[in-house]
């Protein structure tokens, strides 16, 4: 029965997790949850391209491909569309990802705060808990882009490197809305964080028509913003075309880069934050 | 060999370098404008039980938080297991087992599960972690419901696989806020006795209760605190006679005759508290009072003569009722 407890005498070792270990615990705890519902979230990472490409790459593309494509690039419109989606899904999920599981980790279930009575500290919380979306986002991405090679929709095998490309989008996303929902007590922002934010991206980043048709100060809006760098990433990526302008495509890696160091940072301070007050 | 737990006032001799476990001076936490802890001293020696009593709001909670090294003190000075919770907090953290105040156990996983995840916390193999989570649910009698989900269990059982959960690392001291507020009667009483048996092999328990009949079941020794500072300290049998009588005598009349009913009662009793619905008179024999009391010719509508309690002397010393 000595694993009860121990006596008192105070002479038991501390058991310490090797550095940096933390973090990984935290993954393993995702990991073990995700366990049950990963069949059913495999799935569903199926069926949102395939219905997606279906519906706007051929359906729609079949009436945009008969119209003037020259600035498609002389591209079919489902070759344009398809990079740009995988893309936007990745920021998509890597939002869900960042809201509710975070506030839940720190309000709901208050998990992390369990997390934070051991030895793992706020930072172990919030780097675990950003791997784990990473890994999501990586499947998801994955499957996509399996999804894009089967409808021929790839013109360059540097699709491949859209995966990475695609998580980095996500990464952009997830990192700075987990430090913003870590300072929220209700989820009423949320909403507006995905009818202001999200959706107004997704439509107008490049996604579905080239940002060079949106009027001047649009197109600079546009600039700013994650996703536009992220869909010019695997879009550039999927054409094959990355080679032409190798800078630009630096810019758009470092641009996204930004977003998730400085989130994360922030992260780890809004996280840390909640995890003191209790 | 973890029979080497001793009564409170005799330390262990491997102990004698590090006579208190925690040691808290001058232990102050403020939140903004707010002081929630102000300037408490208290030690903890190996192998005690010891409570903080007090209502709601008084600053238990925070106080235990910071002993549980997640919330940094504001000001004092508080050392646990002689290292510093600012510097040395997940070295500390790892010898700490703290159930808290709400459940923090992750309702998606199984019951052995939540076991086992937190085990691989502080580090531990999956191989211990797993057999020392088998012996876990035994102790905290879930072995049946191993496999089951963590939301459709009882109250009960929910707070005992918490405490289970909370000796996965095999801690020196576990740390219990409120461990039984909101349980049924029958819930309390297996989890106290869960815990005595904790105490029988020497942990170290500290723990908060605004229940006098939990800290007297419980606690060795302990502190009342009200509104931030503690106001009285010595073991439960102490504190009852320091502060209280041996018996008390509780009256109860109609309303209107009560309010006429002060001072009439100074000959019989020590003292006399008068509480919205009744009236204690504190004596040795609260028998004799209640019999001097009819031969005043006053007719109380009840009476009951009882042992003074806890909840006596923190009427004594703030005036108020621990629950209100």
């Amino acid at each position: 029965m000595a694993v009860i407890a121990r006596t008192s005498s105070g002479q038991a070792p501390a058991q310490r997790p090797a550095p940096g270990s933390g973090l990984w615990r935290v993954f393993e705890h995702r990991l073990m949850t995700y366990r049950r519902t990963f069949r059913s979230t495999i799935f569903t990472s199926f069926v949102t391209p395939t219905l997606f490409l279906f519906a706007m790459g051929l359906g729609l593309g079949s009436y945009v491909d008969n119209g003037n494509t020259s600035s498609l690039g002389g591209i079919s419109y489902l070759v344009f569309l398809a990079p740009g989606l995988l893309a936007a899904s990745a920021m998509n999920s890597a939002s869900f990802e960042a809201t509710f599981p975070i506030m839940s980790g720190l309000l709901w279930s208050r998990i992390y705060h369990a997390m934070f009575a051991t030895p793992i500290s706020a930072r172990d919380v919030t780097l675990g808990n950003l791997a784990f979306i990473a890994m999501r986002l990586t499947l998801i991405a994955t499957v996509f882009t399996l999804v894009i090679v089967a409808f021929g929709a790839a013109e360059s095998p540097l699709i491949v490197l859209a995966i990475p490309a695609a998580v980095l989008t996500g990464m952009a996303f997830a990192a700075p809305i987990a430090a913003f929902s870590a300072t929220q007590k209700t989820p009423i922002k949320f909403n507006a964080l995905f009818r202001f934010v999200i959706t107004p991206l997704f439509l107008f980043s490049g996604t579905f028509f080239p940002v060079s048709s949106l009027p001047p100060v649009m197109q600079l809006l546009a600039w700013f913003t994650p996703l536009y760098h992220g869909v010019s990433l695997t879009r550039g990526l999927s054409l094959g075309t990355i080679s032409a302008d190798p800078l630009a495509a630096l810019v758009d890696v470092v641009f996204l880069a930004t977003f998730v160091i400085v989130g994360t940072v922030l992260a780890i301070r809004t996280i840390g934050a909640r995890l003191v007050r209790g | 060999m973890p029979d080497t737990s001793v009564s409170p006032a005799v330390s262990a001799p491997d102990t004698s370098a590090t006579p208190s476990l925690i040691r808290a001076r001058g232990l102050t936490k403020r939140f903004g404008d707010f002081t929630a802890v102000d300037a408490v001293d208290f030690d903890v020696a190996p192998g005690e039980s010891f409570g903080f009593l007090g209502p709601n709001g008084a600053g238990k909670t925070s106080t235990m938080r910071m002993i549980g090294c997640v919330s940094p003190i504001s000001d004092g000075s508080l050392r646990i297991m002689d290292m510093d919770p600012a510097t040395d907090g997940p070295r500390i953290r790892a010898r700490l087992g703290v159930v808290p105040q709400q459940d923090t156990l992750d309702t998606e996983l199984t019951v052995r599960e939540n076991l086992v995840i937190y085990g691989r916390y502080f580090g531990l193999s999956r191989a211990e972690v797993g057999r020392r989570a088998d012996e876990l649910l035994e102790f905290a009698q879930l072995t049946e419901r191993a496999g089951d989900q963590v939301e459709p269990l009882s109250g009960g059982m929910k707070r005992r696989l918490t405490i289970a959960r909370s000796l996965i690392n095999e801690p020196t001291i576990l740390l219990l806020d409120e461990p039984t507020t909101g349980l049924d009667p029958q819930a309390r009483h297996l989890l106290w006795d869960r815990l005595y048996r904790l105490k029988q092999r020497g942990v170290t328990l500290v723990l908060t209760t605004h229940y006098m009949d939990e800290a007297e079941q419980l606690c060795d020794r302990l502190v009342v605190m009200d509104k931030a500072r503690i106001v009285a300290e010595g073991s439960p049998r102490s504190l009852i006679e320091q502060y209280s009588t041996k018996e008390v005598a509780e009256l109860r009349f109609l309303p209107d005759v009560a309010e006429t009913l002060h001072g009439r009662f100074d000959a019989i009793a020590e003292r006399t508290e008068f509480l919205p619905d009744r009236i204690l008179l504190y004596a040795d024999d609260g028998e004799a009072a209640a019999v001097a009391v009819h031969a005043m010719g006053l007719k109380p509508e009840t009476v009951l003569v009882r042992r003074s309690s806890l909840e006596d002397v923190f009427l004594r010393l703030t005036g108020r009722s621990l629950i209100d």
